[in-house]
């Protein structure tokens, strides 16, 4: 029997799509939450700064599939819902250092100008700090965006429709041990395109910055 | 389903189930440690090859690290699993298709993915030592092995410790991938006591027990990163020191 026929392909493919949006919705997410996290510990009050980097280091010292059967079992909903959430809790921690990585990377004096200026720390924030911030963690960034991808396949534990998952359904109509091949070549091949090319726009992006300084 | 992390029964009966969760946890650590020996030797090798003259041994290099970091662990280890017996097989002529234990999959599949990180680690690293070392230690009569194994990485364990760490603390947490397949480890164990109880506090002892693991890690790549930023400084030694030290006050003077 084919394995590589219509209904087969566009059920793959239909996977790879889920994938994408679950890891880009997540990635969107967990920016904006990390951002938060990184300012609040960086130049919050002492309390809070102390919860954030207690939040940072547990998701960071405990693994992503620990996080995803954990909203698997306690939250109950649409299953993009929930992929996004269990991905966006553990993912903020890491976007929170990336973040935090960036300010330290801007020079105090930036602050003092635009204080001089008669910007308010909000102000400080959104117009001066966070643009230069993300110009700097951008590489940091988009390879935060392969890992995502990578880890996503981590959702077939749950039985989430995603790439691996449906590939594996199409996996148990093989007849032999070529067709099983086929369909890992052609898995392997497609997470490999996606995940290559990002890395190729950032190597791209950061020898025109270095070419630009 | 989160009232009944109150509830006193509940913890009861998760800690007398505490021995398989445990058992998990040593399995865990075993292939904790082979994955970090096995991620540790090849990534080394495939690192120094790709800082080597020879065009066939980067371009290897450079094929594996691309391949293994561009595609997730978890289809790598479900490949070893489903296709590695009947591959093994075929390759040595066994009568049955060979059974991969779940140990060896676990480590072998961490300690594989893991090596293409620990390559580009190892390549930074070599890459930071001067140029000027290497020629250096070929004028003295090394070969280039000797001069990789006495005077070139020895100098990179400064600027590549923090992120060799970061990678051991990420290989444990990856070695959860069993989990969704042959199972035996941490995850795996804790994961069923949590579907045949339906209490959530075995994903919590879980936590608790991979944090063991992973925070003094976490702490040490954070003690090791300030380390490095350190400019490296003499000893001081009494007699030697003072007399360097008042030789340059008499220069400034």
């Amino acid at each position: 029997m084919e394995i590589f026929n219509q209904a087969n392909v566009s059920f793959i493919l239909g996977g790879f799509a889920n994938t994408i949006e679950i890891s880009v919705l997540a990635i969107i997410f967990s920016l904006l939450f990390g951002t938060i996290l990184a300012m609040v510990k960086q130049y919050g009050p002492k309390p809070l700064s102390l919860l954030v980097s207690a939040y940072i280091e547990l998701f960071r010292c405990t693994p992503n599939l620990l996080w995803i059967l954990f909203i698997y079992f306690t939250v109950k909903g649409d299953y993009v819902f929930t992929s996004v959430l269990s991905f966006t809790i553990f993912t903020s921690a890491v976007m929170a250092e990336i973040v935090r990585g960036g300010f330290n990377s801007i020079p105090k004096s930036q602050f003092e100008a635009a204080r001089s200026q008669g910007f308010g720390f909000f102000g400080t924030m959104w117009y001066i700090i966070l643009p230069q911030t993300f110009m700097v963690i951008i590489p940091a960034l988009f390879s935060q965006c392969t890992t995502v991808i990578k880890d996503s396949s981590y959702l077939a534990g749950v039985n989430v429709m995603e790439f691996m998952y449906t590939t594996k359904v199409v996996m148990a109509q093989a007849a032999d041990l070529s067709q099983v091949l086929m369909l890992y070549g052609f898995m392997f091949a497609l997470y490999f395109v996606l995940n290559f090319g990002i890395s190729l726009i950032v190597r791209a992006y950061q020898r025109r910055v270095v070419a630009a300084a | 389903m989160l009232e009944g992390l109150l509830d006193p029964l509940r913890w009861e009966m998760t800690f007398s189930e505490m021995d398989t969760l445990w058992n998990g946890f040593f399995f865990t650590l075993q292939v904790v440690v082979a994955g970090l020996a096995l991620s540790l030797v090849l990534g080394t090798i495939l690192g120094v090859f790709s800082t080597t003259r020879s065009r066939v041994l980067r371009a290897i290099s450079r094929i594996y690290v691309e391949f293994y970091q561009n595609t997730p662990l978890p289809v790598q280890v479900f490949f070893m699993y489903m296709a590695g017996p009947q591959l093994l097989q075929q390759i040595t002529g066994a009568p049955s298709p060979v059974r991969i234990s779940s140990f060896v999959l676990g480590f072998v599949g961490v300690g594989l993915y893991h090596a293409a990180y620990i390559s580009e680690v190892i390549r930074t690293g070599i890459e930071a030592v001067p140029r000027g070392q290497m020629e250096a230690a070929l004028s003295q009569g090394f070969t280039r092995v000797q001069a990789y194994a006495y005077i070139i990485l020895p100098q990179t364990f400064k600027v590549i410790l923090p992120p060799l760490c970061n990678q051991a603390l990420n290989l444990v947490k990856n070695t959860s991938v069993l989990a969704l397949i042959a199972g035996g480890d941490l995850m795996y164990n804790a994961d069923n006591f949590v579907s045949s109880y339906g209490y959530l506090q075995g994903y919590i002892m879980a936590c608790l027990l991979y944090f063991i693991i992973c925070f003094p890690l976490a702490i040490l790549v954070q003690w090791l990163e300030k380390r490095s930023k350190e400019r490296p400084r003499a000893k001081n030694i009494p007699g030697v020191t003072d007399i360097a030290q008042a030789a340059s006050t008499a220069k400034e003077a």
